[in-house]
């Protein structure tokens, strides 16, 4: 007892800094041969000729895929549809003469050795013939549409309310303005690798980088037509991911490919420039009006958005569906259309929508805050809503209050001066802003079994992923809680999908349902080796019921007089056991959630300092407040919100991936040139979980925290630009150029 | 990435040799550049000879100043004690840049090679006349924020990425190298070159040359100096503009001045026409401001870098208020002062 909520160091951390922890790319096998991607630079048009005979001269040089030679595969699109796909037909790598945007795998060189590869693939000819393409939002959003159809997961945007033209015409105080992010790519340190095991026997192992080993599992079936049976997908650690791995990508695509023509083992790994490949966080363009009355309340709140997608799919994420929830408001509209690229099809990173949404609602509610002359913290708490309006539900808890409260006492907001550029040391302005951020505190069916062995180890298993977060660390916490034995002693099997029934890791739903399956299966577990304690030969809990017993220090104990007990190897000693094994699982609740809205809440403060001469801005301070429901690991907790905030300061002032649209390319592929925050940009981040019972949102109370640090952490930096500076940047990152003068 | 052969050289007449009879051969030494390159299929070598057995590490006393070995590594030139006391200017400079760990590996003949961070120049699915001559500029109507507004060629903009070059310019220091013809001094301002007609040449050392020491001379401006260095994250960026100022004092009045941008061109840059407006008198915020125009008189931007010259105005004034006051710039504590 006393594991879950207690601080944990991660269970897989020796592992990992000592390097027994294998990865996608670092798996051997005998005979492996390597392959190496070509990618396509041009943006648009056909591939007219390809000349592979001085690749495969190359001595080593095992095969050159490429459309021409590839295997028969699944016709139908929804054949290569995955568990997250957005409506459309996915790309699929070599497929056929098409090129539908720069840097697409146009082949893939085989060869006994790495280096050989690598150097075939420089040596590849292809002709190709190029069309028109256009990779500009500002150009296409005029022919941005409404998706027509919706993607699965992503609530279309709320229906208007009131008359929200005639809401800004009477307010006393106005904003409308434009606020845009370009693209942005997750860039994990892992590159993206997979190695494929031919077993020899028509099976194979696949160790992917993913975040959902079955997701890829019935990928690999469903577009190669191989037996599920046949086919293992091993994804035991993961070496940061942030949405790039939800989707099966063509490193997989590739690798399966050659394994199962070539039949022998192979491995595919990216480059870093290839990173920029195959998914991204979209440009968005966001137009946004708000009005207030004199008193401050809000009158009207319309909220636009308009985002990249790809030609071939819808990909869709939720930009204005926050406004609505957060504020309350009687008079809004919302709206959310897609323009077509000629891009990959842009994939969740990090709080998808939400990061980017809450840009432009928590930057125009600091403009509308400083038009009304009202405190920012005081115009979001007058406009505070006790209800999800859009829905007109009643939220299973939201301590965004609290959170408010809190954050703003440990920053210090009370003593800020309202006035921009008024806060000054020597030659730097200060600047303190605010904003809030939420998320969905979403969970998902999933299936989990507990064991325990003769021994008295525990093991829980389920095909979830452990991306970084701390998941084994977390399922670990909870097996240890329900059946009482020491951290130690419980072994945590995840990331294979040999395991039981698990989604994807993403959207902060992770610790919940897997969370929630691993207690399902312990609690199971419990209930047997108490049946079967209670069977033994004068057992001391013989005349007891389940109720009254606790599992403790490795015993069944009667509660009322825990020195009555009886070891739980003892049990299946007693009855001649090597093990003894439950299965388990958790949905989440029909009835609850047509009752109930379900958010994680957070309160972001900010603290710039900015070179009044030169601009250069650095943020010193950041206390952000999170109401998230029961945190199962406070120090796994910390690290999900400090990572995710060092991602927010990326979001405000660095991360930006910038395109040539006349070659329709990213040309800052690389991490020298794509500036994620270093650490002397992180100086200080005070991390606060805000005290939130909620026994409503998921059995173990859960809600998640994978995304909420990212959210409203831009906004809250920007606001304080504009506090130090008094000069409102629009579009983000705010780097140097915008604010000189 | 392109197979190639390897040698090792075992002396610097045969390391000139082996280069002067293959003309595709590249030396290799720290190859943090060179392998990034390599692995980018920009540079693709024969052959590479590694020089980093040659007797070349070494800082030594010479004349009043210091000779650095080409081998002796940033991190080795950064930490001496010698540069640190009489050359903190050159010091601070190269701390300024990269990390530690390719610190470590990168030397400093390397450094004076290194090439341009021009996204074009390195992507081989865009033209680049530096890359492949005559097959364009993208960079001057493209994504060009870090590109340079000073001495920039209708064929190229790039810049050079160096920041220890840019403290080795203000301090005047010279390249020692060494060539079938034998061995040549070449003052630094005109080791490197600016783009002009052919882009394609970074500097104006020979095909058969190696750098085998760079000479500081004894003039070493310890008090008053400044490396102020502006990039897009505190740490771990090229600069979009820096400033090197090196600075002696008599009394009240300004003896020397030196003063070198970088991130700016495609050579780290001088003018000594706008130094000269410094001699002679006495510090003063008028006195930078009218160095810093006159420094910038010429610069012009390609849109995305228009910002450099407003940023490069006022990082002169600092970086010269900085070293007139004697205090630097810090490396450590990451922030502007």
């Amino acid at each position: 007892m006393g594991h879950i909520g207690t601080p944990t160091s991660r269970v897989d951390g020796r592992a990992k800094v000592t390097g027994t922890a294998r990865y996608a790319a670092e798996y051997v096998a005998p005979d492996l041969a390597y392959g190496v991607v070509v990618s396509s630079p041009v943006a648009r048009g056909k591939i007219r000729a390809i000349d592979a005979s001085a690749a495969l001269a190359v001595p080593g040089v095992v095969q050159v895929f490429t459309h021409e030679n590839r295997p028969s595969l699944a016709w139908f699109s929804r054949s290569w549809q995955d568990e997250v796909a957005p409506p459309g037909s996915p790309f699929r790598p070599l497929y056929d003469k098409e090129i539908h945007y720069s840097g697409q795998p146009v082949a893939l060189v085989v060869a006994e050795e790495f280096e050989a590869a690598r150097h075939a693939a420089t040596l590849l000819r292809i002709e190709y013939e190029t069309l028109p393409h256009a990779t500009d939002l500002g150009a296409a959003r005029e022919e941005a549409y409404e998706p027509r159809k919706k993607r699965s997961g992503i609530p279309p945007p709320a229906k208007p309310r009131g008359d929200a033209q005639a809401g800004y015409e009477a307010g006393a105080v106005k904003l409308e303005a434009e606020y845009r992010h370009g693209f942005e790519h997750h860039n994990p340190m892992e590159m993206h690798a997979a190695t494929v095991v031919w077993e020899g026997d028509g099976r194979i192992t696949v160790y992917d980088k993913t975040q959902g080993s079955q997701n890829c599992q019935s990928y690999i079936h469903n577009v190669f037509g191989i037996p599920s049976d046949q086919v293992r997908v091993v994804n035991a650690y993961v070496g940061g991911a942030f949405g790039s791995g939800l989707r099966p990508h063509y490193q997989l695509f590739l690798a399966v490919m050659a394994a199962t023509q070539l039949e022998r083992s192979v491995r595919v790994v990216l480059t870093r420039q290839q990173m920029f490949t195959f998914t991204h966080r979209p440009d968005t363009i966001q137009k946004m009006a708000l009005a207030a009355d004199a008193d401050g309340k809000l009158t009207a709140f319309r909220h636009e958005a308009v985002q990249n997608t790809s030609r071939f799919e819808d990909y869709q994420e939720a930009v204005v569906n926050w406004a609505g929830l957060l504020y309350k408001c009687d008079n809004t509209l919302f709206d959310y259309r897609l323009a077509q690229l000629d891009l990959p099809t842009p994939g969740d990173m990090r709080a998808p929508g939400a990061a980017t949404g809450l840009i432009g609602i928590e930057c125009a509610m600091d403009e509308l805050a400083y038009a009304a002359k009202l405190d920012p913290l005081e115009f979001r708490l007058r406009n505070y809503s006790e209800i999800d309006q859009d829905n007109n539900r009643k939220y299973t808890s939201k301590a965004l209050r609290e959170a408010y409260h809190i954050g703003a006492e440990r920053f210090g907001w009370g003593r800020r001066s309202m006035a921009p550029g008024s806060m000054r040391e020597g030659g730097e302005l200060i600047g303190w802003g605010m904003a809030t951020g939420v998320w969905e505190a979403m969970m998902m069916k999933t299936a989990a079994n507990a064991v325990l062995h003769a021994d008295g180890r525990v093991e829980v298993a389920c095909a979830t992923s452990d991306i970084g977060t701390g998941t084994y660390t977390i399922l670990a916490q909870i097996a240890a809680e329900a059946l009482g034995v020491d951290l130690a002693r419980v072994t945590v099997r995840i990331g294979d999908s040999d395991l039981p029934k698990s989604p994807v890791s993403g959207g902060s739903w992770t610790a919940a349902s897997a969370g929630a399956a691993v207690d399902a299966a312990c609690q199971a577990l419990r209930k047997s080796l108490f049946k079967l304690a209670r069977g033994m030969d004068d057992s001391p809990l013989a005349n007891a019921s389940l109720d009254r017993v606790v599992f403790d220090g490795g015993a069944i104990r009667l509660a009322d007089d825990e020195a009555r007990a009886v070891a739980l190897t003892d049990v299946l000693t007693a009855h001649h056991l090597s093990l003894v094994e439950e299965e388990g699982a958790a949905s989440p609740s029909m009835i609850s959630s047509m009752r109930y809205s379900r958010y994680t809440h957070s309160a972001v403060f900010a603290e710039v300092r900015v070179d009044a001469q030169l601009k250069v801005v650095r943020v010193t301070r950041i206390v952000n407040a999170v109401a998230a429901g029961r945190i199962l690991n406070p120090k796994t907790a910390r690290s999900q919100i400090l990572g995710g905030v060092v991602m927010g300061m990326g979001m405000a002032l660095y991360e930006e991936t910038m395109p040539d649209h006349r070659f329709g390319r990213f040309m800052n592929h690389n991490l020298a040139e794509y500036h994620v925050a270093a650490h002397a940009d992180v100086q200080g981040i005070d991390v606060i979980f805000v005290d939130e019972p909620d026994e409503e949102v998921s059995p173990l109370g859960v809600k998640g925290l994978g995304e909420i640090g990212i959210v409203g952490t831009p906004a809250a930096i920007a606001n304080a630009i504009f506090h130090a500076t008094g000069k409102r940047v629009r579009e983000l990152p705010i780097t140097i150029d915008k604010l000189l003068d | 990435m392109n197979r190639f052969g390897y040698s090792r050289a075992g002396d610097v007449a045969g390391a000139v040799r082996e280069r002067a009879a293959n003309g595709a051969a590249a030396f290799i030494a720290g190859g943090t550049n060179l392998v990034d390159l390599m692995k980018e299929n920009v540079a693709r070598p024969e052959r590479l000879i590694d020089v980093t057995r040659l007797p070349l590490r070494g800082i030594e006393e010479r004349e009043g100043g210091l000779r650095l070995g080409a081998l002796a590594t940033n991190a080795e030139v950064a930490y001496d004690e010698r540069v640190r006391a009489r050359y903190p200017l050159l010091s601070s400079a190269i701390l300024a840049g990269a990390s530690p760990q390719l610190r470590n590996a990168a030397t400093t003949g390397g450094n004076l090679l290194q090439r341009t961070r021009c996204y074009y120049f390195y992507d081989t699915a865009t033209p680049c006349n530096k890359r492949e001559p005559g097959s364009g500029c993208p960079a001057r109507e493209g994504v060009n924020r870090i590109h340079a507004i000073l001495g920039t060629s209708e064929h190229c903009i790039a810049v050079h990425p160096s920041d220890m070059c840019v403290a080795m310019a203000a301090l005047d220091a010279t390249v020692r190298v060494t060539g079938e013809g034998g061995e040549r001094a070449i003052p630094f301002a005109e080791f490197h070159r600016l783009p002009g007609d052919t882009p394609e040449i970074d500097t104006n050392l020979g095909r058969d040359e190696l750098v085998t020491a760079v000479d500081l001379p004894a003039e070493s401006f310890p008090t008053h100096y400044t490396y102020l260095k502006l990039r897009d994250r505190l740490s771990y960026a090229f600069a979009l503009v820096s400033v090197a100022v090196a600075m002696e004092l008599d009394g009240g009045t300004i003896r020397e001045a030196r003063l070198a941008l970088g991130g700016v061109a495609h050579k780290p840059w001088r003018d000594r026409e706008a130094e000269a407006l410094l001699r002679g008198q006495a510090p003063s915020p008028e006195l930078f401001a009218r160095v810093s125009d006159a420094t910038l008189r010429d610069a012009r931007g390609f849109g995305g870098n228009d910002f450099k010259i407003g940023l490069a105005r006022q990082a002169i004034r600092r970086a010269l208020s900085q070293a007139a006051a004697g205090t630097p710039q810090s490396q450590t504590d990451k922030r502007v002062q």
